[in-house]
């Protein structure tokens, strides 16, 4: 057991340290803590990459805590697609933390960059966790850092949305439990790979209890990926969030969709009788709705935050259009497009601070301003980060809705998600261009508003943006990637055996 | 077998009471509701490892029939996650009505009478919540 095998676990503990340590810090020196911020956030990006490497051969690392044996202990597994939402994280939280700090909304209250490093805690566990326990224990971790995140800076507005928000996810909290415990009772274990072993031993008797439990936590997942009808939290919530923190949002529908993916196949696949492919028959209609739902949102906001929030529920329909299918082509195109989508939303709610804080009294509301310093190289911001939201080329959502569309053709309701996925690109390419002909192309005649005094917060959504060239460069690379990480999931055999017969050895 | 249907009736009255009261318009109604219902989930937790009576927790080999440990070390992760978010929930609420001046869930403010009618609750719930 040499130091290196502890690396699956290093994504858990980095910010577990780095937040009481920021605690510690912040009121003396806070250029420490913001520096203690950076380090842990770029070691946790090291610490992905280097875990990507090991895994990108096709290997399944299991890392057993406190050495306990797989279907007793709890274990960390570390596959091709748990490595890549690794990667994405920390180069999201990398992001929002720079845009955090070159706007100063981390000095609006004393523990910002802790609760960051609690969310980051949350959402690595999430994807790296193998016991559906933890899983919880994760959700609940991101999800109560993400309540302080949501309410930084105050407001009555926030405090609104605030209650809604932690309502929601606490009736969400207590469904998950109540799911664990119909599986647990039912099969004796709660270790993803050992229960998806047992699931196929169930009696004909139970099959009813194994669907409504298995449809009950698929219903949380759905939950938190805010997919339609369960959507209603988010666009509130979102569009009044800071707007660092709903750049580091992004992910956190994403979450949802990953613990889908990352559950379904494993435990609820072929042989789980009742509970077989649990979601199939809701999860298209579901995902189409709410594309619709989202890109119309785009259409109507009223502010540019508000249409990155609904851009949000639309890119996860579209996503999850793609994962319906269930199968490793589609669901490889989809993963590819589930990178594309959380940078793309990030950079649109920063492109939108960054011109609210130009702006002035007249905010990020599309309605015709005054000019302002810098108005055109805002607007091609904007138009970028808008290009990559609804998939025109040459970024690389064009791309990823190319590999969807390609994919789904093998499926039966092909024609469906065509129409849906094509209609809503049309409607957010409209709704895009409206507000942005608004806020960028009109002026009325007013004052010229002071503007923030600096152009650095320009900086974290061109970085933003420039990833999601690289991504439509490395294209190739990239889809291979996804592809294989897709095939990998869809085969639960070979990580059973990585958790339940390597590991035990 | 009375044992189990007074456990199942228990959960069951608990998580009515609870989707009742979450689904009110205050948000100290819905606060109660999703406490009641947290209790409601963690007896379930309790039972899913089945309810055994007067059996040690701990395998050994002299014992046959044992209780299941495993659903017990649940509940407890469960309390406290569940405590710790009622704490925050309530404090939440108090803050955002003294903020917003509207202990309505979606922030509106609606006179008693239109809402429930029970004017004179509502006047009283003013009072001891402003501090």
């Amino acid at each position: 057991m040499t130091l290196a095998t502890h690396l699956p676990i290093l994504p858990v503990v980095i910010p577990a340290l780095a937040a009481p340590i920021i605690l510690l810090v912040m009121r003396r020196r806070p250029k420490l803590g913001v520096a203690v911020a950076f380090a842990s956030c770029l070691a946790l990006l090291g610490c992905a990459l280097t875990l990507m490497g090991w895994v990108s051969d096709g290997t399944v690392i299991a890392y057993a805590l406190g050495d306990w044996p797989a279907p007793f202990g709890i274990v960390l597994v570390a596959d091709r697609l748990a490595a890549m939402m690794l990667v994405l994280t920390a180069i999201l939280a990398l992001i929002a933390l720079l845009h955090a700090v070159l706007t100063r909304a981390d000095r609006k209250g004393w523990h910002f960059h802790a609760l960051f490093q609690f969310q980051l805690m949350g959402l690595n566990g999430a994807f790296l966790t193998g016991d559906l326990f933890n899983l919880f224990v994760f959700f609940e971790v991101l999800l109560i850092a993400s309540y302080g995140l949501m309410l930084h800076g105050q407001g009555p507005a926030r405090l609104k949305a605030g209650v809604q928000y932690v309502v929601v996810n606490l009736v969400g909290s207590s469904l998950f439990l109540v799911a664990l415990g119909i599986l647990y009772s039912l099969t004796g274990t709660l270790n993803m790979a050992d229960m998806g072993v047992r699931v196929a031993a169930i009696a004909p008797a139970d099959q009813g209890l194994l669907r409504i439990a298995a449809l009950l936590l698929v219903s949380v997942f759905a939950l938190k990926a805010a997919v339609a009808p369960l959507h209603l939290w988010l666009a509130r919530t979102y569009a009044v969030s800071t707007p660092a923190v709903a750049a580091l949002f992004a992910i956190m529908t994403k979450v949802g969709v990953y613990s889908l993916i990352r559950v379904v196949p494993q435990v609820f696949g072929e042989d789980a009788g009742a509970a077989a492919w649990v979601p199939a028959p809701y999860l298209l209609p579901a995902a189409m709705v709410s594309a619709i739902i989202g890109f119309a949102g785009v259409f109507v906001a009223r502010s540019l935050s508000e249409q990155a929030a609904y851009a949000v529920i639309g890119s996860t329909g579209t996503l999850l259009i793609a994962v319906a299918g269930w199968s490793a082509g589609s669901l490889g195109a989809g993963l590819y497009y589930l990178v594309h989508s959380t940078l793309a939303a990030a950079a649109l709610f920063m492109v939108a601070d960054v011109t609210a804080r130009r702006r002035g009294a007249f905010g990020d509301n599309a309605v015709a301003g005054p000019a302002f310093a810098g108005r055109s190289g805002v607007a091609l911001l904007f138009m970028a980060a808008a290009i990559a939201t609804t998939g025109l080329p040459p970024l690389s959502g064009f791309i990823g809705k190319l590999l969807i569309l390609n994919s789904v053709v093998a499926l039966p309701n092909w024609g469906w998600a065509w129409g849906v996925i094509l209609g809503t690109t049309f409607i957010g390419v409209v709704g895009f261009a409206r507000t942005g002909s608004a806020v960028f192309w009109k002026s009325a005649a007013c004052d010229i508003p002071a503007g923030p005094g600096t152009r650095a917060d320009i900086a974290a959504p061109a970085i933003a943006l420039g990833l999601l060239v690289a991504l439509s460069a490395g294209a190739g690379w990239a889809s291979a990637y996804a592809d294989a990480a897709a095939a990998q999931v869809l085969d639960p055999a070979q990580s059973a055996r990585a958790v339940l017969v390597e590991a035990a050895r | 077998m009375s044992y189990e249907f007074l456990l199942a009736s228990a959960i069951g009255v608990l998580v009515a009471g609870g989707i009742f009261l979450a689904l009110r318009a205050r948000t100290f109604q819905v606060v109660l509701g999703l406490t009641l219902f947290s209790y409601a989930v963690n007896l379930f937790l309790f039972a899913s490892g089945r309810l055994v009576m007067g059996r040690p927790p701990i395998w050994d080999k002299a014992v046959s029939e044992y209780a299941d440990p495993l659903p017990q070390a649940l509940v407890l992760t469960a309390i406290v996650i569940t405590f710790g978010m009622t704490a925050f929930v309530v404090i939440l609420a108090l803050r955002s009505f003294l903020e917003t001046g509207s202990d309505h869930v979606d922030g509106d403010t609606v006179s008693c009478d239109a809402q429930d009618g029970l004017a004179n609750t509502c006047d009283d719930d003013g009072e001891e919540e402003n501090p």
